[in-house]
């Protein structure tokens, strides 16, 4: 029983199918983690540098700025700004999990029980995946992504397809739709009606229809403007859909692009919003993997050490006047907060049945994360299950920075009775995407009239945007659009606080 | 569970050189501008060896709806002291300045590490040779055909025999079949047998010995062997550097340095440009030699000067090694400038009617001390000659160089596109 997966510091492949054995009984039996089949492939540093560039994905269609994401990522690296992550995992099925060939075998199991098993479990049981993301179809569709693009820059030109896709990019965090509509993503079906929409279109083109002379155009009664804004599905926060489906002047292969940036943006989605949650529980779960193998004498103490150092430095949380500093660390908060959990769930003290009294003492302390892990994101999750012990562990305190209060920041709460609901409030509100990124609407356009399309930001705490970039990305915007676009900045009161109106660069002839 | 575990550090790297391609191409003319820069303050074989370049990340910003000011509330870890209603000083923002991770200010230039190869194609991009019209030739190659090991497919003419028969004796060993002695043995000893059992056992050895003489054949088709040839480019034209310096007495260590900095931009130039380049170098006081490049820059020479010498040498080794029909001619003389009064005549004839009507493109370079006060008060003896050939229409270049610095807006001015080029060239 107690025959050790390794010795020493070196592996094979032999080890890591041992390893992964044994780290999969733990995971399976002990834990009781639901998972996606793995699969581990070992990369080197160059490759994991690749990954890295190309947002983890291992095929990517191709575009600069990934270049330009690889030539800054090289730099900090060569320079040892910069460490490599230890792993890459996909959300995908069967479950990749990248390990680089230059971790020692104990590293390798860390990253295994971490990847393999605590982020695949997320992935596949958190609500937001389940909802937004579909890892069957994921790979597949990346492949046609990428050949589609390739085939555009054959057929319409590499700059053309650069110009649509860096539209596309710097609109990608505007192309998500926040609430679940009617139909769960299937990209491989989406990848097929891509396929039959392109067939379809170039079956029925006739050219012919050009020349059929039309007749008089009929009036158009100026129809209302709650009538105009139902037809258009105004107000849309989600712009490159609007785009997708509203812009007048876009050619099918461009509307396809923005498709599929729109897709990606989309499956990326939960993950931004289950950092904390989804790094927590991967380090809580190879925390657990790791402690049993130590304890089953599988790995020697001297591994176990080696393993607690790495650990220790990933849940390293710096204080806020500490040079390091850089704001909370996932890892350390979710790691915090499910030990916390586990031992609100066992070992309760008054306070915690307080706040608590749903899990505190119920025993069954992976039914607990299980369930934590299945149905929360950030926001709810610290929202739900930050403890007063965790706050006073952190030493949390609440600083409002208000630039018309001369007095300086003011300490607006701390981690006392008084304050410890606010702050749980404050730090949970910071961990919402819904209040991270602006708040962007297509409010109206006129399709009938001067086309001009109209959105408003809705100016949040007196925090606009930053003037250079909204110009460039309007630019990008109206590009798309063919026509103006104004941006209406607009605060809670609906005062009009700036705007802004760009019209769209000529376009070269070949594209329309 | 099968869980799959795959070895993919096999697998092709570089899968993100088309995107780096990509990127540098749209980086062109900011990577350009930060090569140029870097080039300036370092030497130039540093250059040639690629290496870093910063460029300003802006031109390549990825633009994003981004929010800035306001109220902002945050929530941090490590509070030590503070209570409710405490206010701290918002001096250098020094301590809250970190409420929105990724800002994205940590972009605003990056060290971006090039290959030699893209470093010297940047920083060469916009030059072009003065002269073009045996540039043309350079650029067809013509195929070479180059012995290239053996293929087991080929025409007959191209057997091998050494090769099949080896393989053949090689593999009849192996296979042991039975050799001539041994039948000739077999069939002795049945001619002399008489014991007729005997016989018959030695008929039946013989019949065997046969027949696995005929299955393991002398020459299999398996053994034969053909010659491979391949392919390779061949340079039409070539491309020879004549390096002539003047190592008088009067020539500092500083102004060698500038010197040698030119010839060294020249001679990457043509690298990129010529499959072969030969560098020549000449060194002269009042006598020239054929010198290698330790001795041109590093060997001690003093004495008087006679420019004449150097040009002298350089046209007996043209007439000798390098035919002009074949050969692109370059040449860069860097001088301080004095010559004997005497030897003027001669360096102008030698030049007119020997040197320059083989040469695709002379460069001049009068060299001068760092600070160069002296250089601006009167024109050298040197520069006054080869001023007065240029105006009567040699092809000749001529700059004055007395800083580092200057060698490659200076280089740039001498090779830079032909529109502007001739421009300058004719004041």
């Amino acid at each position: 029983m107690t025959e050790r997966l390794f010795e020493g510091a070196d592996w094979d492949f032999h080890t890591l199918q041992r390893i992964t054995d044994a780290c999969e009984e733990v995971a399976l039996k002990d834990l009781g983690l639901d998972v996606y089949p793995n699969q581990i492939e070992v990369i080197t540093a160059e490759q994991m540098l690749d990954a890295y560039s190309s947002v983890g994905m291992p095929l990517f269609y191709k575009h600069w700025s990934f270049g330009k994401h690889f030539a800054y990522h090289e730099a900090s690296y060569r320079k040892g700004l910069m460490g490599l992550a230890y792993e890459i995992v996909i959300n995908s099925s069967p479950c990749i999990s990248y390990l680089m060939e230059e971790n020692t075998a104990t590293m390798q199991t860390l990253v295994i029980a971490h990847a393999a098993f605590g982020h695949n479990h997320f992935f596949k049981n958190n609500y937001l995946f389940k909802q937004w993301t579909d890892a069957e179809g994921i790979l597949d569709y990346l492949d046609f992504a990428k050949n589609y693009v390739m085939q555009c820059e054959e057929r319409y030109g590499r700059i053309e397809v650069e110009r649509t896709l860096d539209a596309a990019h710097a609109l990608m965090s505007h192309g998500i739709d926040r609430y679940p509509g009617k139909k769960q993503l299937d990209l491989r079906e989406e990848e097929k009606r891509a396929g039959r929409r392109r067939q379809h279109e170039e079956e029925v083109f006739n050219d012919l229809w050009r020349t059929v002379p039309k007749g008089a155009s009929k009036a158009r009664t100026a129809i209302s403007l709650e009538r105009r804004r139902k037809l258009l599905g105004l107000p849309q926060e989600n712009l490159l859909y609007f785009l997708e489906k509203s812009a007048p002047r876009l050619a099918p292969w461009q509307r396809e692009l923005l498709r599929i940036v729109r897709h990606i943006a989309q499956y990326f989605y939960p993950q931004s919003q289950t950092k904390v949650m989804n790094e927590g529980t991967a380090t809580y779960v190879h925390y657990r993997i790791m402690t049993a193998l130590h304890q089953q004498g599988r790995i020697t103490d001297g591994n176990f050490l080696e393993f607690l150092g790495s650990h220790t430095n990933v849940v390293f949380q710096p204080e806020f006047d500490d040079q390091r500093f850089s704001g909370f660390n996932p890892y350390a908060l979710g790691f915090a907060m499910m030990q916390d959990i586990e031992r609100i769930v066992t070992n309760p003290e008054d306070e915690d049945r307080e706040w608590f009294p749903d899990i505190a003492g119920k025993n069954d302390v992976m039914g607990v994360l299980r369930d934590v892990w299945a149905n929360y994101r950030d926001e709810s999750f610290i929202g739900q299950f930050l403890s007063p012990k965790l706050m006073r562990h952190f030493r949390m305190f609440h600083l409002h920075d208000d630039p018309e209060e001369r007095a300086g920041i003011r300490v607006d709460a701390i981690h006392d009775e008084r304050g410890f609901r606010r702050v749980r409030r404050e730090l949970a509100r910071q961990h919402d995407v819904g209040f991270i990124d602006a708040n962007i609407e297509v409010v109206d356009v006129d399709l009938s009239g001067d086309r001009r399309l109209i959105l408003h930001h809705r100016v949040i705490k007196g925090s606009q945007l930053n003037e250079t970039d909204t110009k460039r990305v309007l630019q990008h915007l109206a590009d798309l659009w063919t026509y103006d676009v104004a941006l209406i900045e607009v605060d809670a009161n609906d005062k009009v606080l700036r705007e802004y109106v760009v019209s769209p660069r000529p376009i070269p002839a070949a594209v329309a | 569970m099968a869980i799959h575990i795959i070895d993919r550090r096999l697998n092709p790297g570089g899968k993100s050189l088309e995107n780096r391609q990509r990127f540098l191409r749209r980086a062109k003319s900011l990577v350009q501008g930060a090569v140029k820069k870097t080039s300036q303050e370092r030497d130039i074989k540093d250059v040639l060896e690629g290496g870093e370049v910063t460029i300003p990340l802006d031109g390549m910003h990825e633009p994003r709806f981004r929010r800035e000011g306001g109220t902002r509330d945050m929530v941090l870890p490590g509070n030590k002291k503070f209570i409710e209603g405490d206010y701290l000083q918002r001096q250098g923002q020094g301590s809250a300045k970190d409420s929105g991770p990724g800002e994205g200010d940590s972009e605003d230039a990056f060290r971006f590490v090039l290959s030699r190869d893209e470093f010297v194609d940047l920083f060469l991009d916009d030059l072009e040779l003065p002269d073009l019209a045996k540039r043309r030739i350079a650029q067809t190659e013509s195929e070479g055909i180059q012995r290239a090991g053996y293929t087991t497919s080929g025409s007959p003419a191209n057997i091998s025999v050494s090769r099949t028969v080896k393989l053949a004796l090689a593999r009849r060993i192996a296979l042991k079949r039975p050799s001539k002695d041994e039948v000739e043995e077999l069939e002795a000893a049945i001619a002399a047998s008489t014991d007729e059992d005997e016989r018959a056992e030695l008929l039946a050895r013989l019949e065997r010995l046969k027949a696995k003489t005929k299955r393991i054949p002398f020459i299999d088709p398996l053994d034969i062997r053909y010659r491979r040839y391949e392919k390779v480019p061949r340079p039409v034209a070539q491309a020879v550097m004549f390096c002539l310096m003047d190592v008088s007495g009067s020539m500092s260590e500083h102004m060698k340095d500038l010197a040698k900095r030119f010839y060294m931009l020249l001679y990457v130039f043509l690298k990129r440009r010529y499959k072969h380049v030969e560098i020549v170098f000449i060194r002269h006081t009042d006598r020239a030699e054929e010198v290698d490049e330790q001795t041109f820059f590093y060997g001690p020479a003093s004495g008087g000067t006679l420019v004449s010498s150097a040009l002298q040498a350089m046209h007996e080794i043209v007439r000798e090694r390098f035919n002009p029909s074949d050969w692109n001619i370059y040449a860069a003389q860097a001088s301080d400038g004095d010559n004997s009064y005497s030897d003027g005549e001669l360096t102008g004839l030698l030049l007119t009617d020997k040197i320059l009507p083989v040469c695709q493109f002379f460069a001049y370079l009068e060299v001068g001390e760092s600070g160069g006060s002296a250089f601006d008060l009167s024109d050298s003896s040197l520069w006054t000659l080869y001023e007065r050939l240029r105006n009567s229409g040699a092809p000749l270049s001529m700059r004055k160089v007395s800083e580092r610095s200057e060698i490659f807006p200076v280089f740039h001015d001498l090779f830079q596109r032909r529109e502007t080029a001739q421009e300058k060239a004719a004041p």
